[in-house]
């Protein structure tokens, strides 16, 4: 092969990344149009209304943002305990042992199970058991959603941390050390101080994960089309509501299901860049 | 210092060393738990017909429950459907990735090179309902129907970014040497590539298909709305088709098809499981 047709060949597979994420922007503001002009941009935002009664449709995503950051915002803080000592456990305290390798085996394998068989557990051991422990009547909800979505955005945060965790220079440490310092304390004063910005990128990039999670919320949240007043009442979030109604949605509902796509789309895009840049900036430090 | 406050200092770093150790051990109950549910009431619905049978009418379903007997047909239609679109998005995608994995490790500092990087991290990160839309919007609408190209189009879409980062990552570990080596024999950039440095790479970029593979088997929101799912066993690629994970979702939906889950998601979580571990067992491997 010579040269040149390997370099326009290379180039030519490289084009097809811009086209397929142009295409992505392209197709969702095209088809979220016609809803953004019959409601305005704000007043889609801000509506809570959802109703598809002929003539009088109204369709706004104020609940269904809601849903989804409160689901996020739960799953994350449910998520810290356990992640973060995950983290500590495989970074600092047994680095490079065999009870840290089978505990990152265990926290992958957990990143591989599909989400729909999340869901799944959630809904028949989960649910039953939020029933019974009287948390709330119906069992589904903003609760155990965040709960389920928790235990799976815990593998991303915790071997992001660790690899933050891992980097500290040993230096450091033994300096902490050798003034007296105990374990506890050189982890709080060294190694979180050194690795805090890593630590917080890898959230992020968990908060990422969580904002866009579809098939565990939808089977999980309820499926009501109101803003959630509480955490155990159900709702729905952006990606539940266009699970749910996508299939059987056409012209001004899809549309408005397209544009809270769109809007799903902008955030996770823009929360996951916010992330990444933040990991490249504490990975030179 | 006073003794008794030396005491407190090791005493406060013991339990958090307890602390830590309690709540990542935590993180083994939901994986046993949901493997155990899964394999317990997924084993007894297991037998030779589960693979080879198409899932049965909630009609026959139904007559069957009230008869006391067990429900027949299996997923064989879905596993069908599964194999098919994987197939196809793995004929696009492996290539496209794997050159573009190419150019970005033979470009690292162009300028065109750092944006396509950035638009593989934006599509990486896309939820996979969105790219379910889109695909709705490029493939199913101009089409008029749901089919399997569709779906192989979704799963193929979010197979790239996991393709082109892992032939990256894989090029740009090996020593330089390497390639420095066949350009001094005389190859050209090309040749090097094709005979020495992807040869030498491919246990990196083998491990990254498996992955990938095993990241979109499971996915069920964009196969929704493009593949949407059949009934019996199809090899067309313009019709609509089923998949594990869809029948795992009509099952969810259809009291009378429920006792199908299980089965239906043991064989699910095994395939996914298995590539999972498969993939890491030969990265470390072929890492040595």
């Amino acid at each position: 092969m010579n040269d040149r047709i390997y370099r326009i060949l290379l180039f030519a597979a490289a084009l097809v990344m811009p086209l397929v994420c142009g295409g992505v922007v392209y197709a969702l503001v095209t088809d979220a149009r016609e809803a953004f002009e019959h409601f305005g941009f704000f007043n889609f935002l801000t509506s809570s209304e959802w109703s598809y009664t002929e003539g009088a449709e109204q369709y706004g995503a104020l609940p269904f943002i809601t849903g989804t950051l409160m689901t996020t915002l739960l799953a994350l803080i449910f998520c810290i305990p356990f992640s973060l000592p995950v983290a500590l456990f495989v970074g600092e305290y047994f680095k490079g042992t065999r009870v840290a390798a089978i505990l990152s085996t265990i926290t992958d394998l957990l990143a591989g199970i599909p989400s729909i068989i999340y869901g799944l557990w959630g809904f028949y051991t989960l649910r039953p058991l939020i029933i019974m422990l009287d948390i709330s009547p119906q069992g589904s909800g903003v609760l155990i959603a965040s709960l389920v979505l928790a235990i799976m955005i815990v593998p991303y945060a915790a071997s992001l941390s660790a690899e933050f965790i891992k980097m500290v220079p040993n230096d450091l440490k033994e300096a902490a050390y050798s003034l007296g310092a105990t374990r506890a304390e050189v982890i709080r004063r060294v190694v979180f101080p050194v690795a805090g910005s890593g630590i917080f990128s890898a959230y992020i990039l968990a908060i990422g994960r969580a904002l866009g999670e579809t098939m565990t919320v939808t089977m999980l949240i309820g499926n009501t089309n109101n803003i959630p007043n509480s955490i155990t009442s159900t709702g729905n979030s952006m990606a539940s509501i266009i699970a749910n109604q996508f299939g059987e949605a056409d012209d001004l509902r899809l549309s408005s299901l397209i544009a809270i796509g769109l809007i799903l789309y902008l955030i996770t895009a823009v929360i996951n860049m916010i992330g990444k840049i933040m990991i490249k900036r504490a990975r030179i430090v | 210092m006073d003794n008794a406050n030396i005491k407190n200092r090791l005493t406060k770093d013991r339990i958090v060393l307890y602390a830590v150790s309690l709540f990542a051990g935590l993180m083994a109950v939901p994986l046993l738990a949901i493997l155990g549910e899964v394999l317990l009431r997924g084993y007894e619905q297991l037998s030779w017909s589960f693979f080879t049978e198409p899932t049965p009418t909630a009609y026959r379903a139904m007559k069957a429950i009230k008869a006391g007997e067990p429900i027949p047909g299996g997923i064989a239609n879905g596993i069908v459907g599964t194999m098919l679109m994987l197939a196809m998005a793995a004929l696009f995608a492996v290539p496209i990735g794997i050159l573009c994995g190419v150019f970005l490790a033979e470009n690292p500092k162009n300028r065109f090179s750092q944006f396509v990087s950035f638009l593989t991290d934006l599509l990486q990160g896309t939820p996979s309902v969105i790219i379910g839309i889109v695909v709705y919007i490029w493939v199913v609408v101009p089409m008029k129907g749901y089919s399997a190209i569709a779906g192989s189009v979704a799963l193929s879409i979010m197979m790239l970014p996991l393709i082109i980062r892992s032939t990256e990552e894989t090029l740009r570990i090996l020593p330089a040497s390497l390639k420095e080596a066949g350009l001094a024999l005389g190859g050209n950039r090309a040749r090097v590539m094709l005979r020495v440095q992807l040869p030498a790479a491919f246990g990196g970029i083998f491990t990254g298909v498996l992955l990938a593979v095993s990241r979109v088997i499971g996915e069920t929101a964009p196969l929704m709305f493009t593949a949407l799912g059949c009934s019996f066993i199809r090899f067309a690629v313009d019709k609509p088709i089923s998949a594990v994970p869809l029948l795992i979702w009509e099952f969810f939906n259809d009291p009378n098809l429920q006792e199908l889950i299980w089965g239906a998601s043991l064989f699910l979580l095994l395939f996914v499981l298995t590539l999972n571990l498969t993939a890491k067992y030969l990265a470390k491997k072929w890492n040595q």
